[in-house]
């Protein structure tokens, strides 16, 4: 059909400020200049509109987050992620960005105060996100460390792998994540009283979720921040007695947590 | 807080140890994987890159050129496959899905 508006009428009169605002209020009136082909206002079409934007933004936090999908029920979340959508519209067009608040919004979310540990759980999941798109580098070969000479070894300062990230939790967050989305069939028990420090690494096309040994996040967090490889270690064996350094860093090396490391 | 000092020498002896185990075990790069072209059966491609990215599972014909799955490094191009296809590093232009 070929339309019969006005050439002079197309593109709507209408500022991206008017139609952005209106599109996140449910109750806001079509903005003026919004018209369908008769000429006249359109607001079945803009509610339409409306309607998908929200439901595709809450459909991008159900692909992110599968295992908060599982532990909070299908259409708790759904009515979580319309909350959550509401309050924080998308800073980035880019869809796979969607949710970098989620995590927050659940923790300061009053109904979801006897559940504590979804937070971590969305964090986890969002920290898998982050790893499967950070930038590609090649992982640290385990024999530049094992050139180095015995004497120079603890003054070795690690570059972090792009990909690469820890994340403390209170929570078993591990086990978790675990059972709620990648091995759903696991017989695992869960205690709420263990706490599970998790490592997040792709050292090439897959991401790697491991569980970090006793230390490990001290460790690793430590080396990331930039101290040597003997501060770190010392770091680590303070505060966890049972922190073993050469099994936690046997974990980092063979998972890609490292790219470089110099010894100046 | 107090660091107890770690010597050198425990340092040194925790990365030998670290490292030995690991040329010990399997080489790192066993479980190496690389994106093969015109291997997966249909429905059945890889690509689990989240939200805005859902190509996983959408190849509609069998060994599709153009779609990708994560194989073992170094078995994609030697992979046999019927009717003399082999799988690729690359896009392939065979068996694409008709537009």
């Amino acid at each position: 059909m070929q339309s019969e508006m006005p050439v002079a009428d197309f593109p709507p009169k209408v500022s991206v400020g008017d139609f952005s605002a209106a599109l996140w209020d449910p109750d806001a009136e079509t903005p003026e200049g919004l018209i369908g082909p008769d000429g006249a206002i359109a607001p079945k079409r803009f509610s339409v509109y409306r309607n998908n934007v929200i439901v595709s933004l809450c459909d991008a936090l159900g692909q992110t987050f599968p295992a908060v999908t599982n532990l909070l029920g299908e259409d708790y979340f759904r009515a979580l992620a319309r909350a959550f959508v509401a309050e924080h519209p998308p800073s980035t067009p880019v869809l796979m960005w969607y949710g970098d608040m989620f995590a927050d919004f659940i923790e300061s979310f009053p109904p979801l105060q006897a559940y504590p540990y979804v937070p971590d759980v969305a964090r986890l999941e969002w920290a898998w996100v982050s790893a499967y798109h950070a930038a590609d580098a090649t992982p640290l070969d385990p024999a530049a460390i094992g050139a180095v000479s015995p004497d120079e070894v603890g003054q070795v300062r690690f570059e972090r792998h792009p990909a690469a990230a820890v994340l403390v939790s209170r929570w078993p967050v591990w086990d978790l994540v675990r059972i709620n989305r990648f091995d759903p069939s696991a017989k695992i028990e869960i205690d709420l009283h263990e706490p599970q420090s998790v490592l997040i690494t792709r050292p090439e096309f897959e991401v790697e979720v491991l569980l970090l040994r006793p230390g490990g996040d001290v460790f690793v967090n430590a080396l990331m921040d930039g101290a040597t490889l003997g501060g770190a270690a010392a770091a680590a064996g303070a505060q966890v007695p049972e922190f073993s350094l050469s099994d936690v860093l046997s974990d980092c090396l063979a998972n890609g947590v490292f790219s470089d490391l110099r010894t100046a | 807080m107090k660091h107890k000092a770690m010597s050198a020498a425990i340092v040194a002896g925790a990365v030998a140890t670290a490292v030995a185990g690991l040329s010990a075990t399997a080489p790192a790069h066993a479980q190496a994987k690389e994106k093969c072209y015109g291997v997966s059966l249909k429905g059945q491609n890889d690509c689990k890159a989240g939200a805005g990215t859902t190509c996983a599972g959408t190849s509609t014909v069998d060994y599709q050129g153009n779609a990708w799955t994560l194989v073992p490094k170094g078995t994609c191009v030697s992979m046999e496959l019927p009717d003399n296809r082999k799988g690729s590093l690359t896009e392939l232009d065979r068996d694409l899905p008709e537009a």
